[in-house]
């Protein structure tokens, strides 16, 4: 219980200015507003001064505020306006430019609490009273606060290697700033590098990644952790502390070549799963592709003759400068950061969950990303289009869009990306065989620059194109024809017929899905996914590349599907917020944060659990809780749940709360 | 645990077979199936054409006799009523599914039912096809253990049909709506040969034969010519409708395309019970019009020992330009319960 | 879900008799359920193209197509589509619709469904041998004819019954049907935005 503070000024109580605005036909259409400022001057306790005005967010409306502040010595100022998330800010900053404390301020809703939700004048213009008696009241006993100033550390982690990651790194090493790039596989490039082209201008996908990989490999300002993992990330924005493993190669680095020998002599051959996708092989010891950054290889144990029979030795007794070294460890690194950008991108959707369209069954039947290691030149073909059998070209292949997508029973979403793609695998294999080619969609969404254009080039082309979710994928032959083949059965809803179409091979333009570690990921970060499982930024419309954790940041497709033009732009962005708060050197924050009196604190830790945010923590030592004001968001939960009642919310402690609340009901009968 | 049993009007007289070999394998299985009392015809896909409130209501009286009949036979656990044939499993579970979801469903059924003074409360009957009781409660070993003369040289196509495995029906225990192997894994811990033709959850058409007599052909002839492909020696069903169709349409069949298919369609129940060793007779064998005398001919002779497979060298062999398999596991078409 | 189609539309009187109906707004006219239909060929509309129809309130064709009555229950379309409508069911609805309405124009197949439905509330189960004899005489006494070696079959296999089987109850049995059929008229009013 406080009075209210003095405010300097040598009076007893507060001086309080209000002004009600019209806000046009908004407010005084159902308000009257003229009415509600006269009442206030009159009535309300400690008002000196009472206006009304068309439009106080203008410039004219603030100017009136600052003058009133200086002549009539206001310490207190209530605007009852629309809502605070509207233009809080903007009275806040007028009260600071006449030299008063922004959070003396107080805004009186009566717009969207009350004009617009209400259908007469009389009740209206009654809620408009109680709700700025309620500000009124409050804004007496609130205080001056200051926001806190957090210095930001100028390193930042940049989490995840493809496209989107890449990209950020660059910008903010280019800026001079350091970053660590830390990437899960043994090299960066993500999907992007798996790619033969990329749509629509059909550029080869190595040719303009691996220079940007090289630059991230060889630039001074930028640490590349790869083959490593976060594994715990403490602190808050300005100053993260970052535990990363290492994951030990078996190859010493400072000691590789490159040159390959190791991989070379290996006698284990298994099948690539990761890099591709399930349709070539690589050594035991390995390099994922032949660009890779960095260039030392990776031992996979699982596979390795010498971890799991101790025989071999292959790779070591070849390697010239000795840098196989069985007897390495994982290492342990930690990192101190001032911001962190993730960048962990997408997943590919498990066709074997559809089975009507044969996938794993059927031979002839290939996901997409399948389908960019066959036309690849550096793939398992050697970008020899071919069936499963690696040898017969086709005559005849069937794209099935929407695999696993806008499907109730998988993904509700639209991936994208799988209308373009299917567009450019059209075009690679009318340009590289002389097949047919047939598109099975539901509609058509070449959405971007360029796209439109590039549809239209693969109608000229001859690519054949049917409007109908394909039904079933099968061998079972009916008609004459079909012997041998695959059959696509489909309506082909244009007709309104049900047709069967034989093909020699089908391609599945398979879901882009979240990372499966997406959610365990997250936690890590302090950050949520939406109920797809992606990545939830701040405002989906606003601030895409911003999450609901300060310093920590998104880009790419771990924010949702997207091509690689937008994962480049949101790499970017991420990129260019954290450059701006290390500009600045510091960030300010609200200090609408919770204060536990740890005097009267028991230690209890009932809040520590509470917490959303994990802002408290236990000092053993002292047998207390502690905030810390950085990473609190001012929710209130603990300022509820402390059985003692400890802890303040600042600018919403419980004198203030019932200050307001006795206002609103300042003529119900006692 | 005793299971309601609910035959179905075929089951009375023209899938007797079927009736017959389940009451024999059951016996010899040591499961306890109890007739309901005084059932009534479930509809079949037919009433449901005319009137809504009428199947549910025709329907429910089942599920109101299976409650009253069945409660506190499995000590306070949930009544179980098991059915040989699968559209009166659908139509039974369905019932109850939509009963116990959509609750203006449910008081519109017990309207009706009061009129004969009969009550169900939506969720407390469990209704299940034969064959996934048999498959889930008694268990492939333990039916692997009960074989006395194993199916050897029997190619067995295995025909699951639709209503066993489409809808999905929350809390079925089969999530397989398009490549089931629940039917096959009993085929062959019967000992027999099973052949995976593509079309074993194709359709036979229902009561097309009645309605269209070129569509119901089609729908027979693909699935007749499929199994004969993939030649198999007999087709097992589990559903008396499947069973009728591609038994006494097989002729019409071969008429209308000038094929000679000559493919006995069986119960799984009847290869069971041979399987153990059970008199043909009480399985009601000779009963199909397709005679199944030359295919079970087979049963009893040893099929020889497969060649044993060829040492697998490590890695790939020289020269073998084919791209692997894909190798992820899956769950087959599992619908979302919502 | 809740079904937003404006009470009275041919819309909404499908989406309000079938159970899960109102999924039916959601169609994206996809074509799987049109895709997967193993009588598809042989229907003068494709399931699809017919709830095309219902969303364009046209009545009169889709009660006189024969799609409804060409659907076998095999459930393909609704384990497959992307926005889980019960297909099937609305085929069903759509049945009622049309026999109710006597439109489509073969008459046969719905009298098909009648016959067996007096069966089964004279007897309280089916009985095949009589389903046959009514449907096929009064229908198409030709067909008969070619059934002829069929029936012979069935008969010498001893697999086709000479005298129907009923339940005891029948009298209960055929309250609750009365009672039903009462139900289903108001059920089916309302649907169509008549009375309250």
């Amino acid at each position: 219980m406080s009075d209210a503070p003095k405010n300097g000024r040598g009076n007893g109580g507060p001086r309080v200015g209000v002004y009600v605005c019209h806000c046009g036909s908004n407010i005084a259409g159902m308000v009257d507003v003229a009415e509600v400022a006269r009442w206030a001057g009159e009535g309300l306790p400690g008002v000196v001064v009472a206006r009304d005005y068309k439009f106080m967010c203008s410039s004219l409306g603030q100017e009136m505020i600052e003058e009133d502040i200086r002549q009539q010595k206001l310490d207190r100022v209530v605007v009852a306006a629309c809502s605070p998330h509207l233009h809080e800010k903007t009275f806040r900053r007028a009260c600071a430019n006449a030299g008063l404390n922004p959070f003396l301020f107080q805004m009186a809703n009566i717009r969207e609490h009350v004009s617009w939700c209400s259908e007469e004048k009389g009740p209206a213009t009654d809620k408009a009273r109680a709700t700025l008696a309620g500000a009124v009241r409050r804004v007496a006993h609130q205080r001056a606060l200051e926001p806190m100033a957090v210095k930001v550390n100028p390193a930042t982690l940049v989490v995840g290697g493809g496209i989107a990651g890449i990209q950020a790194a660059l910008e903010l090493a280019d800026a001079g700033l350091p970053v660590t790039l830390v990437e899960r596989e043994p090299s960066i490039g993500g999907h992007m590098a798996q790619f033969d082209k990329t749509f629509p201008t059909l550029d080869c996908a190595a040719c303009i990644l691996t220079p940007r990989m090289s630059e991230v490999g060889q630039h001074e300002n930028v640490t590349l952790l790869s083959y490593a993992e976060v594994e715990e990330v403490k602190g808050s924005i300005g100053d993260f502390t970052v535990t990363i493993r290492r994951k030990a190669r078996y190859v010493k680095e400072d000691a590789c070549t490159g040159c390959g020998v190791c991989i070379e002599k290996c006698p284990q051959s298994v099948v690539d799963d990761v890099y591709e996708a399930g349709l070539g092989y690589r050594k035991a010891i390995y390099r994922p592709f032949p660009q890779a950054v960095p260039k030392y290889p990776v031992i996979d144990t699982a596979c390795c003759t010498y971890f799991k029979s101790g025989k071999c030795k292959a790779c070591q007794i070849f390697c010239t400068p000795g840098a196989v070294d069985f007897e390495q460890r994982d290492e342990t690194v930690e990192l101190h950061v001032g911001n962190i950008i993730l960048a962990t991108g997408y997943e590919l959707f498990d066709c074997t969950r559809i089975p009507q369209y044969g996938y794993g069954r059927l031979a002839n039947v290939f996901t997409s990303l399948e389908f960019e290691r066959l036309c690849n030149a550096a793939g398992p073909t050697t970008g020899k289009i071919v069936l499963r059998d690696g040898v017969t070209e086709p005559k005849r292949v069937a794209v099935v869009h929407c695999v696993g997508s806008r499907d109730t029973r998988h993904h509700e979403y639209c991936s994208a990306v799988c209308c373009m793609s299917a567009l450019k695998f059209g075009h690679l294999i009318l340009e590289k065989t002389k097949a047919e080619v047939w598109s099975f969609y539901i509609d058509m969404r070449p959405l971007h620059k360029g796209y439109e254009e590039f549809y239209h080039r693969l109608l000229k082309e001859g690519m054949h194109f049917v409007r109908g979710r394909v039904a079933e994928v099968t061998d079972a032959a009916r008609l004459p024809g079909e012997e041998g083949k695959l059959i696509v059965q489909y309506e082909d809803t244009l007709l309104g017929r049900q047709r069967r179409l034989p093909v020699d091979m089908v391609l599945l333009m398979g879901a882009l899905e979240p990372r499966a570690d997406a959610k365990a990921n997250a936690l890590k970060f302090g950050l949520s996914c939406s109920m797809d499982g992606w990545l939830t930024e701040r405002h989906p419309k606003l601030d895409p590349v911003a999450t609901m954790t300060d310093g920590v940041f998104i880009a790419g497709a771990c924010q949702g599907p997207k091509d690689i033009p937008d994962s480049v732009a949101q790499g970017a962005a991420a990129a260019a917020r954290v450059h701006g708060m290390i500009s600045r050197g510091q960030v300010l924050i609200e200090p609408v944060v919770a204060q536990i009196d740890e005097e009267h604190c028991s230690g209890c830790r009932v809040c520590n659990t509470m917490c959303p945010f994990n802002a408290i923590e236990y000092v053993a030592a002292e047998t207390v809780s502690r905030i810390n004001p950085a990473m609190c968001k001012g929710c209130g939960t603990c300022v509820a749940a402390c059985p003692a009642g400890v802890i303040t919310g600042n600018h919403f402690d419980n004198t203030q709360v019932f200050s307001e609340i006795e206002g609103v009901l300042w003529d119900a009968a006692v | 645990m005793a299971y309601g049993y609910y035959p179905g009007c075929s089951l009375e007289h023209s899938a007797a077979a079927y009736d017959d070999s389940t009451r024999a394998v059951a016996r010899a299985m040591g499961v306890d199936l109890v007739e309901l009392d005084d059932w009534n015809c479930c509809g079949a896909t037919e009433y449901i054409a005319l009137s809504r409130t009428g199947a549910y209501a025709l329907i429910g009286r089942n599920l109101a006799l299976a409650e009253a009949q069945l409660a506190g036979k499995n000590g306070g656990g949930k009544a179980v009523l098991a059915a040989p044939c699968s559209a009166c499993f659908l139509n039974l579970s369905k019932a109850e599914h939509y009963v116990e979801s959509h609750p203006d469903l449910a008081d519109q059924m017990n309207e009706a039912l009061a009129a004969g003074g009969l009550h169900h409360t939506p969720g407390t009957v469990e209704v299940r096809h034969l064959v996934e009781v048999l498959v889930t409660d008694v268990g492939l070993e333990a039916i692997r253990a009960r074989v006395k003369r194993p199916l050897h040289a029997l190619r067995v196509a295995p025909y699951y049909g639709c209503l066993l495995t489409r809808p999905q029906i929350p809390g079925h225990t089969m999530d397989e709506a398009e490549y089931p192997s629940f039917l096959d894994d009993l085929l062959r811990a019967l000992g027999a040969e099973v052949v995976d033709f593509p079309l074993k959850t194709h359709c036979c058409g229902g009561h097309m034969t009645q309605i269209s007599a070129d569509t119901s052909n089609a729908l027979l002839h693909r699935l007749l010519k499929s199994a004969a492909e993939y030649r198999a020696d007999l087709v097992a069903t589990v559903c008396p409708m499947c069973q009728l169709n591609l038994d006494a349409y097989q002729s019409q069949v071969n008429r209308a395309y000038g094929t000679d298919f000559d493919l006995p369609i069986l119960y799984f129940t009847q290869l069971m019970g041979l399987a153990f060793g059970l008199d043909a007779a009480a399985l009601g064998l000779g009963k199909e019009i397709v005679s199944a005398e030359r295919a079970l001919a087979k049963v009893g002779v040893e099929r020889p020992a497969p060649p044993p497979a060829p040492a697998r060298p490590a890695g790939r062999r020289k020269g073998d330009k084919s791209l692997p398999m894909p190798r992820r596991k899956a769950h087959h078409g599992r619908a979302r319960t919502s | 879900m809740h079904q937003t189609a404006p009470r009275g539309t041919f819309l909404a009187e499908v989406m309000e008799q079938t159970p899960g109906g109102e999924a039916l707004q959601t169609c994206l006219q996809c074509g799987t359920c049109g895709g997967s239909c193993p009588s598809g060929p042989d229907m003068d509309h494709t399931p699809r193209s017919v709830f095309a129809l219902v969303a364009a309130g046209e009545r009169e064709a889709v009660l006189k197509s024969n799609t409804p009555w060409y659907c076998v229950s095999c459930y393909y379309c609704m384990v497959r589509c992307p926005q889980e409508i019960p297909v099937t069911d609305v085929m069903y609805t759509l049945r009622r619709m049309s026999a109710s309405a006597g439109a489509h124009e073969n008459g046969d197949v719905a009298d098909f469904s009648r016959t067996f439905i007096d069966l089964v509330e004279r007897y309280g189960r089916s009985f095949e041998l009589e389903l046959a004899a009514r449907y096929h005489l009064t229908h198409s006494p030709l067909k008969k004819m070619s059934q002829g070696p069929l029936a012979i079959g069935m008969v010498l296999k001893d697999r086709l019954s000479f005298r129907p089987k009923r339940i005891r109850d029948l009298a209960g049995f055929k309250a609750v049907l009365a009672k039903a059929k009462a139900i289903e008229k108001r059920l089916v009013a309302r649907s169509r935005g008549e009375g309250h």
